[in-house]
């Protein structure tokens, strides 16, 4: 109950600006020194957010090169954010966000090739090319989509979870959704009863500044997101996500209590995302500074800092392992180059389980 | 004088003649005002009208709807902006148990003179969360009209008759269209709900469709000329209330029908065209109808699923071909 008493302490004031920000992150970084990571954490947090940026960063590439359609969401800058919870969950534990859901499958295991074939609408891909980007699945690592609806799967994440518990199995569901998505109704609802019925979800705010062009303060009075969930009296909790060892302490906390039977956590990740909300977007609505700054924070940049600190590897090692992260890119965009588009007989495919539904056909 | 703009640029210059003209109208959504518009529909309204009046909210369309609802039934005209009418399922409560009940439910003594409008339908291959017609759906139901323009024209005098109309009207646009252009006069006009446009005049064969299929209908029209086949194309504008008159006029003409509809084929506006056309039009039919719908499937992400599921000007002509037997 420790952690109910934190959360009673919640700061009042409203964090409003940049410069606020700011100061906060550096005091973060002070305190933050004391890490007591493994090599190995390390290692795999680097690995898997350098997989996730330059991946994503060639996406873009082919996307401009028209590759790529639709609608496509890179998560670059918010890499931690999947890195830290993955190293902190456990196979059998469940996953499910939005539309930005590039980085968890990456940092899950899926395969790049899979995923790229999957954004080349391949039928190689995760979805069979049916998904593309915004609709990753990956049933093998528990990754349980991708959905385009915002808030959409926030009832699902506490259904998927309500399974969990039903049969017992101790696995938890994560459950991410964009600060945009906190405005959304069925979240009340959902929240409300994940509470009412202690269902081991992880409620994953990713704070990323904005939805679209509206910035947090623009939609809302309660700009401190975690604190909506205490209106359920949700143990909740703010992350700096920029540093992957908070994001990993934070999900590490949350999964205990929630295997431990009492109930969900709500974490607000506090990121950025470096990109435009998606690959049409002028970003008029914030300044090349704020970018900067943020990018001053990077997530990547700090873990290879403390790895080289640390002595974990070499500055040759890790060129070695970008090297071999460059290759399994490269490597998707040709598996998915040369992979086919669906067949259009497969267009009656996977809707129903029911292989003979009858159609409508005329 | 005519000039030639966008279908965006149709619906904006609608929205702020009658905002002009009438302060109680406002518009609200998401994106709407700082933005300008997801699809830069609203452009520069927010500078002329000011933040009272272009309103920017969260993405909480059933809150949003809901106040746009209350709003209405008490005095004021909204017109609330659905970034695409695949979020207004969200929101479709406050649509339907509120919007299209108010009048019957307090006999008479609420109205809820309201638009929802925003885009419908397939937009490239955004998979199938993104790429929903729901014309169909919304036409389903007493209490409501349901209006879809096809070129920048009828966008413009429709939307102006949307929102000085009474009754709630859901008014839906196309992510594909927002750049079409089309003469469009300087000089004010309002086009009634309801009443379809012949859009172009043929005897051997009617073919009935609305919105963004339009183009298809349009093109297949031509097609058939180039094979000496004189082909009508009914524009129904609007799906609630439907044309039946128009329909059945022309059929009695043309003794041939085709619709072509985006939407899925169970229960869609091209079954309702068709039970209308048999019973009223039975004796003057020389081929059982036929209609182009999307295949009864979600629409994927992958272009050659999008292309064997879409309507098309192909599957239009083989339509077409089938009601003239050739
Ligand atoms: C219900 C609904 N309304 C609107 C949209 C359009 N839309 C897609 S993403 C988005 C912004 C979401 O922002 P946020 O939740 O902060 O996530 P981020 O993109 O920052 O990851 C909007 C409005 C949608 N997909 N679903
Ligand atoms: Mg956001």
């Amino acid at each position: 109950m420790g952690m109910l008493a934190f959360f009673k302490k919640k700061a009042i004031f409203a964090q409003k600006n940049i410069s606020n920000i700011m100061a906060k992150t550096e005091k973060k970084k002070a305190k933050n020194d004391g890490y007591d990571f493994s090599k190995t954490d390390y290692m795999f947090w680097y690995e898997t957010m350098l997989l996730q940026r330059r991946f994503e960063e060639k996406a873009g590439q082919m996307y401009h090169k028209q590759k790529i359609r639709g609608f496509c969401h890179l998560y670059i800058g918010q890499e931690a954010s999947a890195s830290g919870a993955v190293s902190a969950l456990r196979k059998g534990d469940k996953w499910i966000t939005a539309y930005r859901d590039h980085g968890q499958p990456l940092a899950l295991g899926t395969s790049p090739n899979a995923l790229m074939a999957e954004l080349y609408a391949k039928s190689t891909g995760v979805s069979k090319g049916k998904g593309g980007s915004m609709h990753l699945f990956d049933k093998e690592v528990g990754f349980m989509g991708g959905h385009g609806i915002v808030g959409g799967q926030v009832p699902l994440g506490a259904g998927i979870a309500f399974a969990e518990k039903y049969q017992g199995t101790g696995n938890v569901c994560i459950c991410y959704m964009g600060d945009g998505a906190v405005r959304q109704g069925a979240l009340h609802e959902a929240f409300n009863m994940a509470m009412l019925w202690k269902l081991p979800v992880i409620f994953v705010i990713e704070n990323n500044g904005y939805a679209m062009g509206t910035s947090v303060e623009r939609t809302s009075n309660v700009t401190e997101l975690y604190t909506l969930g205490e209106s359920y009296d949700m143990p909740s909790e703010k992350v700096d996500a920029m540093k992957v060892e908070e994001v990993h302490l934070a999900v590490s906390r949350a999964a205990e209590r929630a295997r431990a039977d009492e109930g969900p956590t709500l974490l607000e990740f506090r990121t950025y995302r470096y990109r435009g909300h998606s690959m049409s977007d002028a970003a008029k609505y914030r300044t090349k500074d704020e970018v900067e700054h943020y990018k001053t924070l990077d997530s990547i940049e700090s873990v290879k800092n403390t790895i080289l600190e640390k002595k974990y590897a070499t500055e040759a090692d890790l060129e070695a392992l970008e090297a071999k992260i460059m290759q399994i890119v490269e490597e998707s965009v040709e598996f998915a180059e040369n992979s086919p588009y669906p067949d259009p007989s497969e267009a009656y495919k996977d809707v129903y389980v029911q292989a003979d539904y009858p159609y409508t056909t005329d | 004088m005519a000039r030639e703009i966008e279908f965006r640029e149709a619906l904006r210059e609608a929205m702020r003649e009658e905002m002009t003209r009438d302060s109680r109208v406002f518009l609200m959504g998401e994106e709407v005002a700082q933005y300008d518009g997801a699809y830069k529909v609203s452009k520069g309204l927010l500078a002329e009208f000011g933040e009272k009046r272009i309103i920017d909210t969260p993405i909480a369309e059933l809150g949003f709807a809901g106040i746009g609802v209350g709003a209405a039934m008490n005095g004021l005209r909204p017109i609330i902006e659905f970034m695409t009418f695949n979020f207004s399922l969200v929101a479709i409560d406050q649509v339907i148990n509120s919007a299209a009940k108010m009048m019957s439910m307090s006999g008479g003594q609420y109205s809820v003179p309201i638009v929802f409008r925003g885009p419908t339908g397939n937009a490239g291959m955004l998979s199938s969360q993104h790429s929903q017609n729901f014309e169909n759906w919304f036409a389903n139901t007493s209490g409501l009209k349901v209006v879809v323009p096809s070129n920048p024209y009828d966008a413009k005098g429709l939307l102006k008759t949307a929102i000085r109309d009474e009754d709630p009207v859901i008014f839906m646009e196309s992510e594909l269209m927002y750049g079409d252009k089309g003469e469009v006069p300087e000089e004010e006009y309002l086009i009634p709900i309801g009443v379809a446009d012949i859009k172009r005049a043929g005897t051997d064969i009617t073919i009935v469709s609305f919105g963004k299929m339009m183009k298809t209908a349009l093109t297949a029209a031509d097609e058939l000329a180039k094979e000496g086949i004189s082909a009508e194309v009914i524009d129904l504008r609007s799906v609630r209330p439907i044309d039946y008159q128009a329909i059945v006029n022309s059929v009695k003409k043309t003794n041939r029908l085709v619709v072509v509809e985006e939407a899925w084929p169970l229960a869609a506006i091209s079954s309702e065209i068709t039970y209308h056309v048999q019973k009223y039009a039975f004796d003057y039919l020389d081929a059982p109808v036929h209609r182009v719908n999307s295949l009864d499937l979600p629409l994927p992400y992958a272009p050659t699923l999008i292309e064997a599921i879409l309507p098309n000007v192909k599957r239009t002509l083989e339509a077409a071909k089938a009601v003239l037997y050739k």
